[in-house]
């Protein structure tokens, strides 16, 4: 039987207090705060982090697929799974499939992967899941939507999860979309959407579940229940016999937001953190009918090498509204950044193992350490005598930098200009994000991380930045 | 390596006005500092056998020599244009230097014409090239800015101390400029005004960078053994020398950020070349590239003005002002001519052959009985520097 290996999230380093929206357009605001993609995040790259941080330590050879789940997929007509494969450093010889058009689709991706490890077709696979969708201004959803990513790695009888079983609802019913040339998600009147919506289908696929079984709601451990607000939370817990104390995993509505396809997959990285031998998890979610999952620990997964509640707590807060309608691209601030550059397909791809995949060189001769890889050796100038090595797998520390106030985007000024010095001996050199430009001291801990850079060329460019080590 | 000590002249520079010159493009700064050059040496267009053309961006890639060719009515004769970031201008002299020694021709030019003011950008509107999906949004001050946080750790310097120390540069050199008719900038600024000077790329605040300004200047060489057929008073080529590094030794091993290659390499093969074995009290007057103030800083100690981490020191002692050992930029430099990329370097040659021949256009900036100067510019960084020391005796 097949089960989970370990999953990860990844929560964005900005968050926005709820009352600066409310506070914008003069009303009342929710509790809390939403988190939000920064300017160089999209729903690619914070399910790359998540699924870096899911594959830590894991032999990455073994992997035969890449599920991508996402309603926000940077492209409509090319796979952000095959960027993703690519990204981790996979082989090129995996099944990439990319699903979508429903908040669902994350644990429908995670169930396929489990179907497909079961029937023996993939050893493992990486179900992924990214998103971030905008809301209307001023909409309620404005402020309990979310950006976040999640990541979870599926494998056979020994992953420490097992699968147990599901089941699943199919509803055609129009109760919250965006067509094809929608900005913004739409919603039918709210009694309708959850009356006849989430709150028929979450308890029935739940009860369908449990019955198929022979559980009582009682007999779960932990129930993973994603809902798109606290109201609708506490209806569903209570619909469905889930309320008992510590039952329910936090659905992250106060401190994160709504994430969509990937909440399913965060809550259940958040379960894991805590789970035991022996305890049952399900999970359910919602869109275009529902479906439930159970699962059944049968050891401690494996841990992320960032849990949730450090990620929660290294935060930095969006000052103002408008910056948030800015990094949403709902509004465009006065053109800046006369410095981009026009980025190529074709250098991408040629320099895939450097630009995507962070591979730097280690001379085979003299033992210098070199990024990108360097064909004659910086050092001892032998020629094509070189091993290559993955960056993203190190640390690094600053070794100097600059705070650059010309460089940055009018909504986003100061670029932090940094020298890595890695934990091989090579330098990494580009742009320090999600961090605290007058906090930035030599010396200090980084990690690579690959974000999105600019749109000159009418397609995404990826590559590399560093961060502060959290 | 040979040697072109004491075998070419110069005989003829001008030097545009500096400056927003929004009224005056290309062709007219270029007409600028050669019709003074011309006149400088006595020469005219025919006498031009040669000419090695100097400019990064102006007015746009791709028209190769005709630039000179148009603007001065240069024809028949090869132009060679030479794009080396910063250091266009020093190599334009030192190929068209070569030119003469190798025995091709007797009288070449050597033009540096940058016309920035017509970009649109108030800095260098570039991408700084490097691979198209490598950008590190790399600006000139936030590229150079990265020398300051080593520096000050490496020598235990506070960032305040620091800050002040380099204003300190932005200080001199803006006393220079207010000296010099030629310059951009004419104003002298206080200390505490440097300082609190709005940041542009931490630690550099805007009078820690040079301006943006349009400009052109011109060098007419030949023979040595000929030049007194043109004036009493020819400059002699005492040293040159040119160091190139990677474009990007940011992803280099063991890179210190302080001690450049480039820097020290292209300033030993102009000191051996021209006999100099103590810079710090053998020359007497110094052009250096201050992009930004703590550029200044780093040269001289990787030149071997100041010893390593002795150039807080002789800042704070005056040590490069007007009256000091060795007066540095004593034009006001990049900071108050600003960096019209390809014409810097023959603006600082220029300053050196005037000052040297005791010709400076304002006598309170005149270094008393000079013999032997420097000019240089530094591109990057830190990647890309040339060094040229000039005499006003034929050894």
């Amino acid at each position: 039987m097949a089960g989970i290996i370990s999953a990860a999230a990844h929560i964005p380093y900005l968050k926005i207090e709820r009352n600066v929206i409310g506070k914008a357009w003069g009303r009342g605001s929710l509790p809390g705060c939403r988190s939000v993609a920064n300017s160089d995040e999209d729903s690619m790259t914070m399910a790359a982090e998540a699924a870096t941080l899911c594959l830590a330590g894991t032999d990455r050879r073994k992997l035969d697929g890449v599920f991508y789940a996402s309603t926000t997929a940077p492209y409509r007509e090319k796979q952000s799974s095959t960027l993703l494969a690519t990204v981790l450093d996979l082989r090129d010889e995996v099944q990439t499939v990319d699903m979508g058009n429903s908040l669902r689709a994350g644990l429908s991706a995670l169930k396929l992967a489990l179907g497909a490890v079961d029937s023996g077709q993939a050893e493992r696979v990486l179900v992924a899941a990214g998103e971030q969708r905008n809301a209307f201004p001023r909409s309620d959803q404005e402020q309990v939507f979310g950006d976040a990513g999640a990541a979870v790695l599926v494998g056979g009888h020994s992953a420490p999860v097992a699968y147990v079983d599901s089941y699943v609802v199919s509803n055609e019913i129009t109760d919250v979309w965006r067509t094809d040339r929608d900005s913004y998600t739409h919603t039918w009147e709210a009694r309708f959407v959850s009356s006849q919506g989430y709150l028929e289908l979450m308890p029935r696929v739940v009860k369908g579940l449990l019955d198929k079984q022979g559980l009582e709601p009682g007999q779960i451990d932990l129930a993973i229940l994603p809902a798109p607000d606290t109201r609708t939370f506490k209806a569903v817990v209570k619909a469905t016999g889930l309320a008992g104390e510590g039952q329910s995993v936090n659905p992250l509505l106060d401190q994160v937001g709504f994430c969509g396809t990937p909440q399913v997959l965060i809550m259940l990285a958040l379960a894991l953190e805590r789970a035991k031998p022996g305890q049952k998890i399900l999970l359910a979610a919602y869109g275009d009918g529902a479906e439930a999952m159970l699962l059944e620990v049968k050891a401690e997964a494996a841990k992320p090498r960032l849990d949730l509640a450090t990620q929660m707590e290294n935060r930095a807060f969006l000052d103002s509204y408008a910056r948030f309608l800015s990094f949403k691209e709902i509004v465009e601030p006065q053109p800046g950044e006369p410095f981009r550059l026009v980025p190529s397909a074709t250098v991408t791809w040629r320099e895939a193992h450097s630009l995507l995949r962070c591979h730097g060189s280690t001379c085979l001769e003299c033992g210098a350490a070199a990024f990108p890889i360097e064909r004659i050796c910086n050092n001892c100038r032998s020629v094509d005598r070189y091993q290559t090595v993955r960056l993203p797998d190190m640390k690094g520390q600053v070794f100097t930098f600059s705070r650059d106030n010309l460089a940055g985007r009018p909504d986003d000024p100061v670029v932090v200009q940094t020298v890595v010095q890695m934990e091989n001996g090579s330098r990494f050199y580009g742009l320090m994000t999600d961090c605290d430009p007058a906090q930035v001291e030599l010396g200090m801990p980084v990690w690579l991380t690959l974000r999105k850079f600019h749109d000159l060329g009418g397609f995404h460019n990826y590559y590399w930045k560093c961060r502060p080590a959290r | 390596m040979g040697s072109i000590k004491d075998k070419i002249a110069i005989i003829g520079m001008g030097c545009s006005k500096f400056g927003e010159r929004w009224d005056t493009g290309t062709n007219d700064l270029a007409i600028e500092a050669a019709i003074e050059a011309y006149q400088d040496a006595g020469v005219g267009p025919n006498d031009i056998e040669a000419c090695y053309l100097s400019t990064v961006y102006a007015p746009m890639g791709g028209l190769g020599g005709t630039i000179a060719a148009d603007a001065l009515k240069l024809r028949d004769i090869p132009i060679i244009r030479n794009e080396n970031w910063c250091t266009s201008g020093h190599i334009a002299l030192f190929e068209a230097c070569l030119a003469v020694a190798s025995g091709m021709y007797d009288v070449v030019m050597a033009l540096g014409v940058e016309k920035l003011k017509d970009t649109g950008y108030p800095g260098l509107g570039m991408g700084r090239g490097m691979n198209p999906v490598m950008e590190a949004r790399r600006t000139a001050p936030g590229s150079f800015a990265l020398i300051a946080k080593r520096y000050f750790d490496t020598y235990g310097i506070s960032d305040e101390k620091g800050k002040e120390l380099i204003g300190r540069i932005a200080v001199k050199n803006h006393d220079n400029g207010s000296l010099t008719p030629k310059a951009h900038f004419h104003n002298p600024v206080p200390l505490e005004k440097v300082i609190k000077a709005p940041i542009i790329a931490w630690p550099l605040g805007l009078f820690d960078c040079c301006g943006n300004s349009d400009g052109a200047a011109c060098a007419i060489v030949t023979r040595a053994d000929m030049a007194k057929t043109f004036r009493a008073d020819p400059i002699y080529i005492k040293g040159v020398g040119v160091a190139m590094d990677s474009g990007l030794p940011h992803q280099r091993a063991g890179f210190d950020w302080i001690y450049f290659g480039a820097l020290q390499n292209s300033s030993r093969q102009a000191y051996e070349m021209a006999g100099i074995s103590d810079p710090r009290a053998e020359l007497d007057v110094a052009e250096v590239h201050d992009c930004f103030t703590i550029t200044e800083l780093a040269i001289y100690e990787n030149f071997g003005f100041s010893a390593p981490g002795g150039a807080p020191e002789d800042i704070e002692n005056g040590f490069f002002s007007r009256e000091g050992g060795l007066p540095v930029n004593i034009d006001g430099g990049l900071k108050c001519f600003g960096h019209p990329i390809g014409a810097s370097g023959l603006r600082m040659t220029y300053e050196i052959y005037k000052q040297l021949q005791e010709k400076v256009d304002n006598p309170k900036r005149q270094v008393k009985n000079p013999r032997l100067g420097l000019s240089h510019t530094f591109g990057g960084p830190p990647q890309i520097s040339a060094v040229a020391i000039l005499g006003n005796e034929k050894g």
